[in-house]
This record gives C-alpha cells, sequence and structure tokens, in this order.
C-alpha cells in the first residue's frame, strides 16, 4: 500500500495532496488535464524531486520528517513516457543493467527475465540496438526492464502518449497482464479517458495540484459531470463475461442480457470491458422486434440530467447493478414519458470491446 | 642520403620530444579528472557566479601567452605567494620547472578542456539517467554506467584537444620555464633555440615530427569523432 501526503510550491504553482491511500494492488489511474500536477506527483513521489511531507510504502518511510531515500533506494519499477532505454546499450544490456541491480540471486537472473520476455513479447529483440526499435517496442522493454528491477511498484508515467492507437491498442492489453501476472499496484499516469476506462480498477482525480477524488472507475463514470468525459460525452464501461462466437459474433454476458460484439481477438475467459458512448444508445418503451440492431436490454431509469443544447443525459440501471448512459433529446423525453423508475429498452448501437 | 640524414634526431631532440609528450600527457589528466566536476558545475548551475567562472575559464583563449606566462612567473616564483610560501616551507619555487610548466600548461588549455566536457553534460538526455536511478543505480554508478557513456563525445574532444595544444604550447612556457634540457625545453622551445642558433637542419626535423604529429591526431579525433562520438539520440 502506497500512502502520501505531499506538498510542493512552484512560483505560481501549489501543489497539495492531502493523506492518499493507495490500493496495493490493482491499476490506479492518475488522471487530470495538463499542468494538474500529475508529473509533480510522479516526480515528488519517486524522489526525482524533493517535495514536502511524507511518502509510505507497505509501511515503510520512504520520506520522512527525518528522512528522504534517494531514488535508487526506492525500488521503483518506472515507465517513461519516452522509455527512456540507455541508448549505449542493447536490449539485452538495458535488461541486464536492471536484473544486476535487482537484488535478485544470479541464479534467478535467467528465469525472471524469460519469464517477463515471453509474456512482452520481446524474444527476437534482445540482440538489437535500442536505437532501432520502434515506440511500442521501446515501450514494451521500458516495461519488462521495470519488472526485473525486483520492484514493490510500478510507476507508468504517460507510457503510451506517443504511441498510435495501432501501437496502444497491443500495448494495453499487455499492462493488463502485467498488472496480473506481476500483482504489483501499478501508478498509470495518463490524461487519456480511453486508457482510462479500459485499464483502471481505481481512477485518483488531479485537478489544479489538488487530490479531487480517489474511487473505483464505475463510480467516477457514474457521475454524469465526471471528468473523464471529453468531446465523445459521457461513457459507460460495462463488466461481461464473455460467451461463445456464433455467426462472426461474440456472446457477452452481462447480468441475465446477452450483448453480441466483434469476437475476442484471444480466448479469454476472465470478464471483460465493454465500453459504451452515450450518444450511441437510444431509448424504447418496448421491445422492438424489426431493428437492424443487435443490442438491447432492459433497463431502468435511475435518473434524467439535463445537459446544455436541449439534451439529456439518462442514468440506466442494469438488472445486476451496472450502469449505463444513454444521451437523448429533451424532446424525446417528452414524447415518451421517461420518468425515474421506468423500465425501458435500451438500443445500443454500437459498442466496443476494451480489451 | 639525405632522407636518412634528415631523419637522424640527435639525443636532444628526443629528450625535448619525450618532455612534450610527458607535459601534454599529465596537462590532459589532470584537465579531465579535475575539469569534469567544474564542467558538470558550469553545465548545470543556476549560481550567478557562473557567468564569472566562465570568462575566467576561457581567458587563456584571449590572453596573449605572453601575459599568462608572465603572471605565473612572478606568482610561482621565488618572491611571488606561491613560490614564496613554497621556499618558505623548505621547497623549491616553481618558475622554470616541469612542474611550472604543467600549471602553465593546465591553466593554458583550460577552455579547450572545459567547453568540450561541459556541452557533453549539457547535452546528455536526461531520463536515461533518472532510469538508471529508478532501476537502483547510485551516484557513482550511474556516472561510471550512464553519464560517461553519453557525455563520451565531450570527454574524447577533451582529451584529443587538450592534448593537442598542449603539443603546440609556445608563449607560457617561454616566458616561466625558460629552456632548461630534460625539465622545461620541450619541442617548441628547441625549435625557437635551433632557429636562433643558425641550426636550421634540427629545427626542420622537430618542425616536420610536431607538424605530421599533430595532422595525424586531428585526422583520427575527426575521423573517430564521426564515426563513434555521435551523440546517442533515441
Amino acid at each position: 500500500m502506497l500512502e502520501f501526503n505531499l506538498q510542493h510550491r512552484y512560483p505560481g504553482f501549489d501543489f497539495q495532496t492531502g493523506d492518499v491511500q493507495l490500493p496495493s494492488d490493482g491499476i490506479t489511474a492518475v488522471f487530470g488535464p495538463s499542468g494538474c500536477g500529475k508529473t509533480t506527483l510522479i516526480k515528488t513521489l519517486s524522489g526525482l524531486e524533493k517535495a514536502q511531507g511524507w511518502v509510505k510504502l507497505n509501511h515503510q518511510a520512504w520520506q520522512s520528517d527525518r528522512l528522504f531515500l534517494p531514488v535508487h533506494q526506492r525500488r521503483i519499477g518506472m515507465v517513461f513516457q519516452d522509455a527512456a532505454l540507455l541508448p549505449h546499450l542493447s536490449v539485452q544490456g538495458n535488461l541486464d543493467y536492471a536484473l544486476k541491480r535487482s537484488g535478485f540471486e544470479r541464479s534467478q537472473h535467467r528465469p525472471q527475465q524469460d519469464r517477463w520476455i515471453e509474456l512482452l513479447n520481446l524474444g527476437n529483440l534482445l540482440n538489437q540496438s535500442v536505437l532501432t526499435l520502434s515506440g511500442g517496442q521501446k515501450q514494451r522493454v521500458g516495461i519488462t526492464r521495470a519488472l526485473l528491477s525486483n520492484p514493490q511498484i510500478l510507476m507508468l508515467d504517460e507510457p503510451m502518449s506517443a504511441l498510435d492507437w495501432r501501437t496502444k491498442n497491443e500495448l494495453i492489453p499487455l499492462i493488463k497482464e502485467v498488472s496480473k501476472a506481476s500483482k504489483l499496484p501499478i501508478l498509470l499516469i495518463t490524461h487519456s479517458p480511453e486508457e482510462v476506462e479500459r485499464l483502471a480498477d481505481q481512477v485518483l482525480l488531479l485537478n489544479q495540484g489538488r487530490v479531487e477524488q480517489l474511487e473505483s472507475l464505475q463510480q467516477t463514470l457514474s457521475r454524469p459531470d465526471s471528468p473523464l468525459f471529453d468531446e465523445q460525452g459521457a461513457v459507460s464501461v460495462l463488466i461481461g463475461q464473455p460467451g461463445k462466437v456464433s455467426d462472426g459474433l461474440q456472446q457477452i454476458q452481462v447480468g441475465d442480457n446477452t450483448l453480441w460484439v466483434k469476437p475476442l481477438k484471444r480466448a479469454n475467459q476472465e470478464p471483460v470491458r465493454i465500453r459504451v458512448l452515450a450518444r450511441d444508445v437510444s431509448l424504447a418503451l418496448s421491445d422492438p422486434k424489426d431493428l437492424s440492431i443487435v443490442n438491447h436490454m432492459p433497463v431502468k431509469i435511475d435518473e434524467l440530467i439535463e445537459q446544455p443544447d436541449h439534451r439529456l443525459l439518462v442514468r440506466l440501471r442494469l438488472d445486476n447493478q451496472q450502469h449505463l448512459f444513454a444521451e437523448i433529446t429533451q424532446q424525446s423525453a417528452k414524447r415518451l414519458n421517461l420518468q425515474p423508475g421506468l423500465v425501458v429498452y435500451a438500443l445500443i448501437k454500437s459498442v466496443a470491446l476494451a480489451e | 642520403m639525405e632522407f636518412m640524414d634528415f631523419f637522424a634526431i640527435t639525443p636532444a631532440e628526443l629528450q625535448a620530444l619525450w618532455l612534450t609528450f610527458k607535459l601534454a600527457f599529465y596537462t590532459t589528466v589532470i584537465l579531465v579528472v579535475f575539469g569534469a566536476p567544474l564542467a558538470w558545475w558550469l553545465a548545470f548551475t543556476e549560481s550567478r557566479w557562473e557567468s564569472l567562472v566562465s570568462a575566467l575559464v576561457a581567458l587563456p583563449l584571449v590572453l596573449p601567452p605572453t601575459v599568462l606566462g608572465f603572471y605565473l612567473l612572478i606568482i610561482l616564483g621565488p618572491y611571488g605567494w606561491v613560490g614564496g610560501t613554497m621556499e618558505a616551507m623548505g621547497l623549491d619555487h616553481l618558475a622554470f620547472s616541469f612542474t611550472g610548466i604543467l600549471i602553465g600548461s593546465v591553466i593554458f588549455s583550460l577552455p579547450f578542456a572545459i567547453q568540450p566536457m561541459r556541452e557533453g553534460f549539457a547535452s546528455m538526455p536526461r531520463n536515461p539517467i533518472h532510469a538508471a536511478a529508478t532501476l537502483g543505480a547510485g551516484p557513482i554508478d550511474r556516472f561510471f554506467t550512464v553519464i560517461l557513456p553519453l557525455a563520451r563525445g565531450g570527454f574524447f574532444t577533451a582529451i584529443v584537444i587538450s592534448f593537442a595544444h598542449t603539443l603546440g604550447e609556445f608563449g607560457v612556457i617561454a616566458m616561466m620555464g625558460g629552456s632548461i634540457p630534460g625539465e622545461t625545453k620541450v619541442v617548441s622551445i628547441a625549435i625557437y633555440d635551433y632557429t636562433q642558433g643558425m641550426d636550421y637542419a634540427a629545427a626542420h626535423r622537430l618542425s616536420a615530427i610536431l607538424l605530421i604529429l599533430s595532422f595525424m591526431i586531428l585526422a583520427v579525433f575527426y575521423a573517430l569523432n564521426r564515426r563513434f562520438m555521435a551523440p546517442l539520440k533515441l
């Protein structure tokens, strides 16, 4: 468990976290607009920059009134935005650099390395110079190197902000795998709502140098004014259990309802996330049978929230208590006489698997 | 026959050559070992003294070597505060000695060593150094395993240029070292003496050797610099 309370003052910027306790596993996304203090948080937590206050990891003090452990004694697996590989070494050289200083027994080096290079698929890159790697490859080496340093926590500092969407789509499931396999707490710094929705278990919301919230992803997404909602509008993340594939579509069981989505890339028994934009959800008073939209399910209206431009955000509740947002016009709501407590049918035009 | 004569170096000339290399070697070692911390400080300090120190370091670039040599002669000589103190302690003063010209050479080549190292440090990417720290490397470990390789171009330039520049030094040594064989009579001084004494054959020999050698050092430097010392950028 990472606990801290840090204060740092620059001219024109006042950074104060207050008391924060992060859970000891899972992915915590640190989210906020640029200039909110994300970089300051990671620099002062890691000791790259000195702030006032205290930091403890698993009850071991990193910083207190009398103590300031330098970075190299903190056992942090840090992954940088630009990967920050050692440019004068090969991929293997970078991994060895971490292993030599990891505290692992010499006999453990090979098994440790083999374990992670298989998961992160680095096998055929080991002898390459890091100067020849692509952006996604660099990050995979950076993550592997961080894991091989035998860390107690992983800190990923905007690891995907320099990557194109294709590479990002490859890296996101890997980060999830790393979280599961390493059982390490992961701090993911990001300004991308999509990364948060696809990866985070908890969200730490930063704004103007203050920690505004530390809550579960579901909690963050249940607020109509969630800071995660950008120009795409409100987003819901449903959690479901993958089932059979038929007619080229994958079944995902969400409570008593079944959603049909594009097949998963790899066979998976674990629950998956489905990301639904509120503007892709329409409402009907009865279950329409003669419609090309495949995904409909009964839901109960929780709340109607007025939005600008005569729009209305409807918070819906599924039978298994997960929530879903629909964005419709106020005129439609009046016509259908929508009220809290009413059971209606949600028609989902498009769903994305957040693998 | 004439060709063979040309390379018939006398023991006195050999001694001057050996002394020159010894001086250049020691000068380079001292400049790199003690200059690196100063170059580091200049690269990263936010102190308001930085501009003054930079100016001080750059002075030998603009001062006539005779001015530098003159002051050193005064300070290191028997009545100067360094030389005088040493005499009082029962030691010899430093004017007209190898130690004296070594001090002169270090000061004379100071900007040629500091500037490249400073640039080398300032242009290093910082994140790999931070990354090394998060991987458990302490400050000394980081210096030898990351900083030195990243700033190696600066070090390489500092070493070669300090060495080559010291080979060509004349004015400072002439002022404060005199021409004592085996002690202060380096090649440039010897060439001057031979010319004054009308021994043109000897002056030719030493001049040609110094010319060829300096050219070779610089040619090899530029070739290596281009191939191996380019900054490592990801």
